[in-house]
């Protein structure tokens, strides 16, 4: 019998559709399948270990990497969603004021201009201050990784803000609360998932950045990316593939996370 | 003017002033650590080049001589520069090969997710924004692993006895624009998602009942309505896709370079800032072109459906 004809079905779309999401998890699979490899090598599969993941964990490198890594994605994901949420605040619900769509194109701004060469400009910029402060620490790749983590915060939060009228924050006012109480009361509880989606994509967005990063480090700051980057340049042992695996764990948690704030709509 | 409207246009002053205060942490550092340094990439162009790295303080318009031509070391002639002539080609190529990929593959899984019940229409949208949310290096790795010579296909090859040699596909065009579709794929299917969920299929009813072909349907009522989307999604693609630098630099090795590694060379063993900032500005110049065709397109189309 013939298939019932569906205005929604074309041909071959499907097959195309299944082969797509089969390719995409298929180099990520192999990937995470070899890091249980027992052997040296990819070309054979000696059998089910843990050895890999526990080299990576005894290898130092690796863990100072993973810890300069969250330092800077908690840092910069904070300060960038507290900045990002003050301008949403400060850009939503509003009649079109003089400077607004400036103050879009600014925060928009490292979204627009390719990676690299942002990633060459803070080098440049950063080596002059270097000279003039001598001071060489952290701080440099924390504020490049919060600036470019400001729009990915925004954007949600704009989002949700968008969908709140100004009626809970005017009853507040009618009851004599002072603004800062109607914002603490009010308009951050129903802000909250927002904010909370913005903090994790930032966060997300810091821990996996690669060419700002690989730019603008002193010498001795990996991070985990940049530490990844020169192995796989260098030699690739299925210790990389464990490294791998536990690093897809945490950013798939984080998205899952993500996905479920985001579900919950009021 | 009354009292009454003096006061509220005081009031929406003050209210004016709030907000910039609001914005203000937000515009500082995206001026100190992106946009600000942006203008000094600028006036390094218009530099000369430091014997070891960095600028001296003179004009010179050496770097932006250097992007397209090059000085003949020993009369001083000018010729143009070859070989970043076919760094800037391969760029362009690759990247618009990656783009027109992306949507062949892209457009149908766009439209299978949006025809979906509701149900488990989320479910594909979540397999699809996995990816999209693993970190790049790590999904280039993942390629890296398939397509090296000790990798997964050579490795199966080699074992089934097809071939003796492993066939080398690292370090070509071919890995770089794997690698690329593979990464950038799911920024195509998103925004084409978004323009299709919102398709209405009354119209494709009414298509069928004057006898059209699916095909038929497919270009003179589908395409045309989710081109915003199409759009958005090239030129998502086609952006980071040119400036790539981590995926042609694992894929691709030393000499199958894309513009994003030529300036890095330019700021480690090459030593000529200069030269790198000049590039840098080119490809923003070619980004924001890209931009400006996005945005006019973009603009005729809300107007036209308005």
């Amino acid at each position: 019998m013939a298939r019932a004809f569906s205005i929604r079905r074309q041909r071959g779309f499907t097959a195309i559709a299944v082969a797509c999401f089969f390719a995409l998890y298929l180099p990520i699979g192999v990937l995470v399948f070899y890091s249980f490899n027992a052997g040296e090598s990819l070309a054979s599969f000696d059998g089910i270990s843990l050895r890999w993941f526990a080299k990576a964990f005894q290898n130092q490198q690796v863990i100072d990497a993973s810890i300069r890594s969250l330092q800077i994605a908690s840092v910069a994901a904070v300060v960038a969603t507290i900045a990002a949420t003050m301008a949403a605040l400060a850009t939503t619900r509003t009649e079109p004021y003089r400077g607004l769509t400036l103050k879009y194109a600014f925060i928009n701004q490292p979204l627009m201009i390719p990676e690299i060469v942002t990633a060459v400009a803070l080098l440049i910029f950063f080596a002059r201050i270097k000279i003039w402060t001598g001071y060489s620490g952290l701080g440099y790749l924390i504020a490049a990784h919060t600036a470019f983590c400001i729009p990915f915060a925004y954007l949600p939060i704009r989002a949700r803000l968008e969908n709140m009228d100004l009626t809970l924050e005017k009853a507040a006012a009618d009851l004599y609360a002072t603004p800062w109480n109607a914002f603490r009361y009010v308009t951050l509880p129903l802000l909250w998932p927002g904010i909370l989606a913005g903090f994790m994509l930032a966060f997300v967005i810091s821990l996996d950045d690669v060419v700002i990063t690989e730019f603008v480090k002193s010498a001795g700051q990996d991070t985990l990316p940049t530490y990844m980057l020169g192995q796989i340049r260098r030699s690739i042992t299925p210790e990389m593939n464990a490294i791998s695996t536990l690093f897809l764990l945490l950013s798939i948690g984080v998205v899952t996370v993500f996905f479920i704030v985001n579900r919950k709509r009021v | 003017m009354t009292d009454a409207a003096g006061t509220i246009e005081a009031e929406q002053s003050k209210d004016i002033r709030k907000r910039w205060l609001l914005s203000l942490p937000a515009l500082l550092i995206i001026l100190l650590a992106a946009t600000g340094p942006l203008l000094i990439v600028l006036l390094y162009s218009f530099l000369a080049p430091g014997p070891y790295g960095d600028v001296q303080w003179a004009p010179s318009l050496e770097g932006w001589i250097g992007v397209f031509l090059e000085k003949d070391i020993f009369d001083e002639t000018l010729s143009l520069a070859s070989a970043h002539i076919s760094i800037f080609m391969r760029s362009v190529g690759l990247s618009l090969v990656t783009t027109i990929l992306t949507l062949l593959v892209g457009f149908p899984t766009a439209y299978f997710i949006a025809t979906r019940p509701e149900k488990t229409r989320e479910l594909w949208l979540f397999l699809i924004t996995i990816p999209f949310w693993t970190n790049l290096l790590i999904r280039t790795f993942a390629i890296l692993e398939v397509i090296r010579n000790e990798g997964l296909i050579n490795g199966l090859l080699i074992k089934t006895g097809l071939i003796a040699k492993p066939i080398q596909m690292l370090f070509t065009d071919g890995a770089i624009l794997t690698g690329m579709v593979y990464v950038y794929l799911p920024l195509m299917v998103l925004p084409l998602y978004a323009s299709m969920e919102k398709l209405d299929f009354r119209l494709v009813e009414a298509g069928y009942d004057l006898y059209a072909t699916p095909f038929r349907v497919l270009r003179k009522i589908i395409i045309p309505l989710v081109k915003p989307g199409i759009i958005a999604g090239s030129i998502l693609v086609f952006i980071p896709a040119l400036g790539a630098y981590v995926t042609p630099s694992i894929l691709g090795g030393g000499k199958n370079m894309m513009l994003g590694n030529l300036i890095e060379l330019q700021f480690g063993q090459g030593r000529n800032w200069p030269l790198g900032s000049a590039l840098s500005i080119t490809l923003m110049l070619i980004v924001m072109v890209a931009l400006l065709v996005y945005v006019r397109n973009a603009g005729s189309q809300g107007s036209r459906h308005g």
